[in-house]
């Protein structure tokens, strides 16, 4: 039976290695009209005069900038960069919670016996619309718009923060509240409770860990969209980095930057305790 | 049981409201001072802005939105200027993705023994890459590379290798070790394995990070032309400087169908992906 025992030879080469090249080739192919359309030129950032310029700037990083005066105003955009990310969550929180309570489908009560009337579902859709058309315009464009109206400033970033992530809040406070247990508040609702308390008592308790880790975590993204929105004109650190960039000041560029990455990392590590904490 | 530790006894009283043990006491009372603090300490133009005047101005504002300009000859701009931003995402992505499993591979411990040397430093270039936003990338890119969209494709490639590199280290330490482990005991080197058991598991997981990231690039890609990296932000960013409203109101329409267009598309290939 010595024939039968004979070993199989592995394949040497991968089997599967011709469909493999064909849908590489395939995707090169399709990514050729995207190279033309970014103008994909990785030659010119290291053509002799860009490399000067970067290189140029890029030496003018260090020393990093850290005269007094130059720290107190990095220290005082800091606080204003929170500060505003800080009282644009607050008016986001505002806004988000009569449109989660309007909006959520749990507290409906027509649609305890069944469907839902037609008013009430017409009113819901309505805000539904109302909130995907506040988050899905980027913040920075509602900066852009109301540093038009109210000019330079930190006001137009807090309301760009707080029309954008009233929104989002709205949304996701409306699906927590309906993915939880809804048994509670149905149960009062159906024995007469008005729908503000069949908020307090049968849905709030059971999901206020979820939604105050979710407003934390929202506080932290808006520390760092409050720093982007400082290069439209919104105040904060955003603003003094732009400005420092224009003018090929590395120094001062580098502190902000250093600056900004504290700033984040502590964020995220407050961010992360609360939540433990809390949840 | 004793009387004392009957449940909710009725004569005891309600807990006082503030309790110096209780963290969440403090917790709310240090957000409640953050809180005030911010508005105490930014001029904000409340008045001007909630004055008769300026609600006349906001109302003239937002009519001169209407009608979004429709002229052929824009409206072909916008489409351009569409399919750049599209196109600047989905390279960035793709440029990203690449970097990400290239980055990742030093930055995950692939099996107990791997000593791991590249982890820490790779992840603290990952960790930077990731920390600063896309629009300050840009503003740093923008120096080197020029105005554009070739700018914007590498802003958004840096801070995205970022982010997904880290996601990618993680999802490759995670995968079951059990195919990877028996290659190795056949003498398999390190790239083949990662090539046949490795990646394999855990690539329907890469793609649908890679994926997830586009949605969010598609939205960066469409405001990172405000610092002068092209596509639709940049267009936006000029006509709304000049007040030409009702292109500014085309250009929000195109913005708003291009990111509703892609995180359908994207859902739908996530969904296919995972089913």
């Amino acid at each position: 039976m010595s024939a039968g025992a004979r070993r199989i030879a592995p394949p040497a080469r991968d089997p599967a290695w011709a469909g493999r090249v064909f849908w590489s080739a395939a995707a090169l192919v399709l990514l050729w009209p995207l190279l033309v359309a970014t103008e994909f030129r990785p030659g010119g950032l290291f053509e002799a005069r860009s490399l000067e310029v970067s290189a140029r700037f890029l030496r003018s990083f260090l020393p990093p900038a850290l005269g007094s005066d130059f720290l107190a105003l990095v220290a005082r955009e800091t606080w204003r960069t929170v500060a505003i990310a800080t009282a644009g969550m607050s008016l986001a929180l505002l806004l988000a919670l009569p449109l989660t309570l309007l909006s959520t489908r749990v507290l409906s009560v027509s649609a305890l016996s069944g469907r839902m009337a037609r008013g009430p579902f017409w009113l819901r859709q309505a805000l539904r619309a109302l909130m995907i058309l506040l988050r899905s315009v980027p913040e920075l464009v509602w900066a852009l718009v109301f540093v038009r109206v109210v000019g330079l400033g930190p006001t137009a970033g807090v309301l760009a923060i707080a029309l954008t992530y009233g929104g989002m809040l709205g949304k996701v406070y409306g699906e927590i509240l309906e993915s939880g247990d809804t048994h509670a508040a149905q149960t009062l609702l159906r024995n007469g409770a008005s729908r503000l308390q069949a908020f307090c008592f049968g849905l709030l308790p059971q999901n206020a860990a979820e939604l105050t880790s979710y407003t934390v975590y929202r506080w932290e993204c808006a520390i760092r969209s409050s720093v982007v929105l400082g290069f439209v004109g919104a105040g904060g650190l955003g603003q003094q980095l732009d400005g420092s960039m224009k003018m090929l000041n590395g120094g001062e560029v580098l502190t902000m930057l250093i600056v900004f990455f504290a700033l984040v990392a502590l964020a995220d590590h407050a961010s992360a305790w609360l939540r433990k904490v809390l949840g | 049981m004793t009387r004392r530790d009957a449940a909710n006894p009725p004569y005891r009283l309600p807990p006082p409201l503030f309790d110096a043990r209780c963290t969440a006491c403090w917790v709310s009372v240090g957000a409640v001072v953050l809180v005030v603090a911010s508005f105490w300490t930014l001029d904000l133009q409340w008045a001007q802005f909630l004055s008769l005047e300026a609600a006349r101005s906001m109302a003239r504002f937002i009519g001169e939105f209407i009608p979004p300009d429709t002229q052929p000859a824009f409206l072909r701009k916008v489409v351009t200027a569409t399919w750049e931003t599209f196109a600047m995402s989905a390279l960035g992505t793709a440029l990203a993705a690449l970097a990400g499993v290239l980055l990742a591979l030093p930055a995950s411990r692939m099996h107990a023994a791997d000593r791991a040397h590249g982890r820490t430093p790779t992840r603290l270039l990952l960790n930077a890459l990731r920390s600063v936003p896309e629009l300050v990338w840009a503003g740093l890119l923008l120096i080197a590379a020029g105005l554009g969209p070739f700018a914007g494709t590498l802003a958004l490639a840096a801070h995205t290798t970022g982010v997904l590199g880290r996601l990618f280290a993680e999802a490759i330490e995670n995968a079951p070790g059990g195919p990877a482990a028996a290659l190795r005991a056949q003498g398999v080197g390190a790239l083949r394995v990662f090539c046949y058991a490795t990646l394999p598991q855990v690539l329907p997981q890469l793609l649908s990070y890679t994926l997830y990231r586009w949605e969010n690039n598609i939205r960066a890609a469409a405001v990172l032309g405000v610092v002068g990296a092209g596509g639709l932000g940049q267009l936006l960013a000029f006509h709304m400087g000049l007040f030409h409203m009702g292109k500014t109101a085309t250009v929000l329409i195109g913005m708003l169908l291009l990111v509703g267009l892609v995180d359908s598309l994207s859902y739908g290939l996530r969904r296919g992906l995972t089913r």
